[in-house]
């Protein structure tokens, strides 16, 4: 029964982790920039659920068709006046660059909103139900759950069929073909870059109710998100959805087995043992860096 | 159609492309001929607007020299790449759908002619196009470049790597495109098959243009016959 149930306690977080490591493998493939100020745009989003919450009085889960635009907004500026600038530039600018981005919003972040962790409780916050006799699934938990596949299914469709979409996978296959093809490719690195960010939002509003809000909330969720992309293959959305589920099980599992203190650990060993035995990831190309 | 003056382009310090000066005619073929590092590649990205460039580009008497690559297809300069770079994890379908990415109108009329010319396309169409050998995916490549409406067509070593097979399919294919009315810019290592079928060809060399002349003068230039021929 513990091992049910760490399972699926282990899922329901591994979907909303699969939603920011999705965020960031999209961003890797279109531009090949690697965005390491993206656990701080999920911190951003956690505020504005927060705030949302208690100045509008709207559901954490509702606030999303406000956060999701808002976000994607918010991430396209910035590609458009900060990131579109190092695209072609070697790797470590980029990531100085982005470290820089995150470095801004989270002290910016600590400045308006004080270190002071937040808590939005809703009324189903702590809530849970029994599917079997010793098995209970948290309300909050498999509410999120739901709503990120709702979201991970929208954009599998947005990506297979339509046109925008079909053309951000091209851009992120050959982008010089993508060029050739008529494909503004600046203008599908701004659409990536605001979709990664509006996942990363979306992630870091779904986990509000469950989580402490706090500016610097981010950076353990930067750090899973690029084990989940590693994981899963760069540039890889399928993978990065794979990828996301195994690390909320393992987390799950090596908190009931081993200990909480210990998760963190064995996620980061599992991150290294990719990176020595398979370093393309579950359905990485060889070859990508 | 085409009128280049004066063309020089390279990449970052190094320049590549001196002084090139080339006209084209609609409804030719027009080839550009060359050994490696000629700079052959390097005109045709900077006539696609891939790299940046140096001198006047007039595309039916509009400066396109610099333009963004996307606003070039957009005019009817349709670049079909050195080594194919089509999509490999899109299906042939979806290559040629991303072909007609700004003619969506046209989609159907055009998917019909290129399956007419192609018509192996037309049984693969599920296929993934990394799974495809190199000729297929020639044959994919050019297809997907029919599908943007070109008025210009740019070919870059279509048949660099072929089987002797798929080569005179390839050679066979460009004749066509021209009798349907488009305009050819040929770049080719396989100078006896493309000046062949050209209606004036240029010989480059380190950067420069060193000869030009109807397809039949070069083949007949004795020193296009020793370096090139091996006559």
């Amino acid at each position: 029964m513990l091992f049910l149930q760490s399972l699926i306690s282990g899922l329901l977080t591994g979907g909303v982790y699969a939603l920011a490591g999705i965020g960031m493998s999209l961003v890797f493939g279109v531009m090949n920039v690697s965005n390491f100020a993206h656990g701080d745009l999920m911190m951003l989003g956690m505020y504005m659920a927060y705030f949302v919450f208690t100045l509008l009085h709207i559901d954490p889960y509702i606030s999303l068709v406000l956060v999701m635009p808002a976000a994607f907004v918010f991430g396209y500026g910035l590609e458009k006046m900060f990131i579109n600038r190092v695209i072609h530039h070697p790797h470590q600018n980029q990531i100085l660059l982005t470290i820089g981005l995150g470095l801004i919003m989270s002290n910016t972040a600590l400045l308006a909103f004080t270190s002071d962790p937040r808590i939005l409780t809703t009324s189903y916050s702590s809530s849970s139900f029994n599917i079997l006799r010793d098995v209970s699934v948290s309300v909050p938990l498999l509410l999120s759950f739901m709503i990120t596949c709702v979201i991970t299914a929208t954009l599998y469709l947005f990506l297979g069929k339509s046109r925008t979409g079909m053309a951000l996978r091209a851009t992120s296959q050959n982008r010089e073909a993508a060029q050739l093809m008529g494909i503004n490719v600046s203008r599908m690195s701004a659409i990536a870059f605001g979709i990664g960010t509006a996942l990363a939002a979306t992630a870091g509003a779904l986990i509000a109710p469950t989580y402490y809000i706090h500016p610097l909330a981010g950076h353990s969720f930067l750090l899973k998100s690029f084990t989940i992309c590693v994981l899963g293959g760069l540039g890889s959305v399928v993978g990065a959805t794979v990828g996301g589920l195994i690390i909320g099980v393992i987390e799950a599992m090596s908190s009931t087995y081993i200990s909480t203190d210990w998760k963190d650990v064995v996620v980061f060993v599992l991150f290294l043992a990719v990176l020595l035995f398979r370093p393309q990831g579950l359905f990485g190309k060889k070859g990508g860096q | 159609m085409l009128e280049i003056g004066n063309l020089n382009a390279g990449y970052g310090d190094m320049p590549v492309l001196k002084e090139i000066s080339i006209s084209i005619g609609a409804g030719q073929i027009i080839s550009v001929v060359g050994s490696n590092g000629a700079g052959k590649t390097t005109l045709l990205k900077a006539i696609s607007g891939i790299i940046r460039s140096k001198g006047a580009i007039a595309f039916n008497h509009e400066v396109i020299s610099n333009l963004q690559p996307h606003a070039i297809v957009r005019r009817g300069i349709v670049h079909v790449p050195e080594g194919r770079k089509i999509f490999p994890e899109m299906s042939v379908d979806e290559n040629l759908m991303m072909g007609a990415f700004l003619h969506q109108k046209d989609y159907r009329r055009n998917l019909e002619k290129v399956f007419a010319l192609f018509p192996k396309l037309a049984e693969r169409r599920k296929q993934l196009g990394g799974t495809m050998s190199g000729g297929e995916q020639q044959m994919l490549a050019i297809g997907r470049g029919l599908m943007g409406n070109p008025k210009l067509l740019l070919l870059d070593e279509p048949s660099l790597g072929l089987s002797p097979l798929f080569t005179d399919v390839v050679f066979g294919a460009i004749s066509e495109i021209r009798n349907s009315g488009v305009t050819v810019l040929l770049v080719e290592q396989n100078v006896y098959q493309s000046l062949r079928i050209s209606t004036r060809g240029y010989v480059m060399e380190t950067g420069r243009i060193v000869l030009s002349g109807t397809g039949v003068e070069l083949l007949d230039n004795p020193a296009v016959k020793t370096a090139f021929l091996g006559m």
